[in-house]
């Protein structure tokens, strides 16, 4: 089912948590609302599932106009961000409730209620909890229950706040694998908010980027990463080195290699692995100095002090492959020439 | 031990705590069960059987009852209207809740009592349009008590209502739950057991009481004599075994009954996982 | 933080009853707490004055009234004190300490709560009087126990035993012993840790303690009544002064005094909101 947001806002107060936001999201896609705290994530996202009504604009779920409708008419399912488990119900009473609740003569009978509960929970891999109440399990189970409790009620979109939000580090990277995988093999129109860029990268197919209740940018991760529209998209995700062409650093960027523009206003957003180092130092070559390293895995992350024409120092990351910057035999103090490959310029 | 390696202090406390304990609460409470003893069972089995101790026993436990299901009820409102909604005066009302804590029994027995009186405010109104007499009857002693038991209910409800997990209600909703639905079968059973426990504080403060009851009760024998007042008579007829007996024995099933109470919600938690 | 913590936002839109419902349920409660609290608290103040300010004053003047009183606070003098010492020691046993039948301790200095008023009025008749367990001795020896103020105020010792300890139990257990341990560890004598450290950090729910015991204390009208013989102008605290002149159809003279132990009630209300918000703030 595709969703279309038309022209949303929301005000808490003075704060203007969302700002005219209009959004579609075609059906079958798997998407990250990704953004700082506070950006109103959440809100949009309990605006469409209608636990929060927008203070205008119109909330559409295929085709049809949802704004007024109650959250339970709406045929979504919801993942809260703690799980909001029922505490007094074990985890199979949890899965069965939303049929349960369904009036007299929409309601399954409690033999294909239980079938589809077994189902749905061998589905998340925990039918051997049926009969556990939720404070007995971890965070990770209670999570797939959650799931499995807002899939029973088939709905037509599934909404996931900050799906990982609680998890440890080790059972969110497992957590994450499975959500795409549940994702592709179900095919449910799905949104998960989340303030993570790497988990937005890893899971998603399409991600929105929100800042201060903007759409700052959508797209595909790779779109998102290669191609950040504004400055603020470029800085939120992955790493990138900032230059001001106001700062004097033009001259140094363009001993660097980099074509310059002539507009002095201009911020150059350059990512670490699109930096190259060498030891041979020539005339006129974009110099720094080589203050430390460290390994992250299979890249090496490299900490260079570019001295500014004031004497200060600002600090400049570079990434490379391993194998490559032991090829390079440099050490702590070492000065080394610069040589940027490719950057974003933004106003 | 792992605290009391470095904590200064640890014995003068206790020794204290459990001198204190012993002098002002175990060593009196002990008199009413070695005073006991000098009753024979015969004797003892005739002084609680007494027709009108008998009597008395039933209007105070079924009096104590009836007020504690009925400021359940009520102060389930109170405490619900008190977390969930917005009014003004919210807070004022709020303070006013412990009002039958703060003020002193005989200040609400007369109070109470010259309400309900058939000449009396509400007393009057009630019986004209009803017919029914409050004052000076059993129905007398359950206004009273109701008023003693409202802070009980209210103060053990509220908290925990506070801290109900709202998100509970709102996964409930998007599941596709009325709101009727989601109060039987979510919101009620998580706050079941503080309003057990709110029950059975009025309970057993009911069966006891004494102060605000006396002046409303009209103390007919066999028909609105309370227990407490049973072991006063007694008293004043110098029938100290008599009293004795009768407040032994009246110790025993409220304990008896708070014991059932407690393994009723500890039944009640198991049953919803709350353990 | 998400936006879910701006305050505006706690209104939570899906969860909000219907208008119908709301203000049914908030007419019922009103009227409930009008018909049972707001009524009698009225009630006295116009039956104290009900003859006017002259017979209440005249009223409030007598003897008997004033001597009355001045038992009422004797009494609580008394036994505030030497409850709120042993609510300290007790909390700091059971909430810093482990030793065996801990929950016994805590469970027994509850137990006073569930004792009917008047059977706590009777064990100390069966301790002290005529025919109770010392009861010869005291005679022989001239003491008076029962029908005299020590009676009184050994009763509203059990009666108003548990209250300072009961508020600050939970809360001592809930603090932890952390900061206590990190002042001992700068070289903090026992004395000062427990000055410095732990007063300042309990101080609210102390003070939160003595004043419901206090009032208890003064109020307390079913044990004194039965270990007091209501002797006027010797044994008789207010409450049973009040009890007095309203069987003696004395009723302005009953509700002035009612009016002072109402207006006792009052402030405890309006100071227990305002330690309530001050331990909130905290």
């Amino acid at each position: 089912m595709s969703i279309l947001l038309t022209n949303i806002s929301k005000n808490f107060g003075r704060f203007a948590a969302l700002h005219n936001v209009s959004l579609e999201i075609p059906e079958g896609e798997l998407v990250a609302l990704l953004g700082p705290s506070g950006c109103g994530k959440t809100t949009l996202l309990r605006i469409i599932a209608g636990l929060d009504q927008p203070d205008s604009g119109r909330v559409n779920l295929n085709g049809e106009d949802k704004t007024d409708q109650h959250v339970s008419d709406r045929g979504i399912g919801f993942v809260f961000q703690h799980y909001a488990l029922f505490r007094h119900m074990t985890v199979f009473d949890n899965v069965a409730f939303g049929l349960r609740v369904k009036p007299k003569n929409l309601r399954p009978s409690e033999a294909d209620i239980s079938k589809k509960v077994h189902t749905l929970l061998d589905l998340v891999q925990l039918d051997w909890l049926h009969d556990r109440f939720p404070d007995q399990l971890s965070g990770g189970q209670r999570q797939r229950i959650a799931l499995a409790r807002a899939l029973a009620v088939e709905p037509n979109v599934l909404l996931l706040d900050e799906p990982f939000g609680a998890l440890d580090a080790s059972v969110r990277k497992d957590l994450r694998q499975w959500l795409r995988h549940l994702h592709h093999d179900l095919n449910v129109t799905s949104i998960f908010v989340t303030h993570d860029q790497e988990e937005a990268m890893e899971v998603a197919s399409r991600i929105v980027v929100l800042n201060q209740g903007n759409i700052e940018q959508q797209g595909s991760p790779s779109d998102i990463y290669d191609h950040p529209a504004n400055a603020f998209v470029s800085r939120f995700i992955g790493q990138t080195n900032i230059f001001d062409l106001q700062q004097e650093d033009s001259f140094w960027l363009k001993n660097s290699g980099l074509p310059v523009p002539q507009q002095t206003s201009k911020v150059a957003h350059v990512r670490p692995h699109d930096i190259e180092l060498s030891k041979i130092l020539t005339e006129g070559s974009a110099q720094a100095v080589l203050k430390d390293w460290q390994h992250l895995g299979a890249l090496i992350r490299i900490e260079l002090l570019k001295q500014e024409p004031n004497g200060s120092f600002t600090t400049i990351y570079a990434e490379m492959p391993n194998e490559q910057f032991k090829q390079l035999q440099v050490n702590n103090g070492d000065t080394v020439s610069v040589r940027i490959r490719n950057a974003h310029w933004f106003h | 031990m792992r605290q009391s390696n470095i904590m200064p202090g640890f014995r003068p406390a206790l020794g204290y705590t459990l001198l204190y304990l012993g002098l002002v609460v175990l060593i009196p409470l002990s008199t009413l069960v070695f005073k006991s003893f000098q009753l024979s069972w015969d004797d003892y089995v005739k002084v609680i059987t007494h027709a009108r101790v008998v009597a008395a026993f039933r209007v105070s436990f079924s009096t104590a009852l009836g007020a504690a299901v009925i400021a359940s009820f009520f102060g389930f409102i109170i405490a619900w209207v008190l977390v969930r909604y917005p009014f003004p005066g919210k807070k004022f009302i709020d303070a006013l809740i412990d009002l039958p804590f703060a003020l002193p029994t005989a200040v609400a027995g007369i109070v109470l009592a010259t309400i309900y009186q058939p000449s009396g405010f509400v007393g009057k109104l009630v019986l004209e349009l009803t017919g029914v007499q409050i004052a000076y009857k059993p129905l007398g002693i359950v206004v009273a008590l109701i008023f003693i038991s409202i802070p009980f209910v209210v103060r053990t409800v509220e908290p925990v209502l506070q801290e109900f997990d709202a998100t509970m209600e709102e996964a409930a909703s998007s599941l596709g739950a009325t709101r009727l639905q989601v109060f039987v079968q979510v919101i009620f059973p998580n706050i079941f057991p503080a309003l057990l426990t709110g029950f059975a504080l009025a309970f057993a403060r009911g069966v006891g009481e004494y102060g605000s009851v006396i002046f409303i009760a009209g103390n007919l024998p066999y028909v609105s004599e309370i227990l407490p007042l049973m072991i006063i008579t007694r008293l004043e007829q110098y029938d100290i075994p008599g009293a004795t007996a009768i407040a032994l024995t009246m110790l025993i099933i409220s304990f008896l009954l708070l014991l059932t109470i407690n393994l009723l919600q500890m039944w009640v938690r198991k049953r919803s996982g709350q353990l | 933080m998400n936006a879910l913590s701006h305050p505006a936002a706690k209104q939570r839109y899906a969860l909000t009853d219907p208008f119908w419902v709301r203000w049914g349920l908030i007419t019922t409660a009103l009227l409930f707490i009008a018909m049972f609290l707001c009524l009698p608290l009225g009630i006295v103040l116009i039956e104290a004055f009900s003859k006017g300010w002259q017979a209440y004053n005249a009223a409030l003047m007598q003897p008997d009234t004033l001597s009355a009183l001045r038992l009422t606070m004797l009494t609580a003098a008394v036994t505030v004190p030497l409850n709120t010492v042993f609510g300290v020691a007790a909390a700091w046993a059971i909430t810093r300490f482990e030793f065996p039948g801990k929950s016994l301790l805590t469970t027994l200095i509850d137990l006073p709560f569930s004792v009917s008023p008047v059977i706590s009025g009777l064990i100390f008749v069966l301790m002290f009087g005529a025919q109770g367990w010392f009861g010869e001795w005291l005679i022989a020896h001239d003491i008076k126990i029962i029908f005299a103020v020590p009676g009184i105020i050994l009763a509203t010792l059990f009666i108003t035993f548990p209250f300072v300890a009961r508020e600050l139990i939970p809360l001592m257990q809930e603090m932890g012993s952390e900061e206590e341990e990190a002042a001992l560890s700068l070289g903090a004598t026992g004395w000062q840790m427990f000055s410095q450290i732990t007063l300042p950090n309990i101080k609210w729910a102390l003070l939160y303690g003595v004043l419901l015991c206090n009032a208890r204390a003064m109020g307390e009208f079913g044990a004194v009544s039965v270990v007091s013989g209501h002797i006027r102008g010797l044994t008789n605290t207010l409450p049973l002064h009040v009890e007095v002149s309203y069987n003696e159809y004395d009723f302005v003279a009953a509700f002035a005094s009612a009016s002072i132990l109402a207006g006792l009630a009052i402030v405890t209300l309006i100071l227990k909101s305002l330690l309530e918000w001050k331990q909130g703030k905290h």
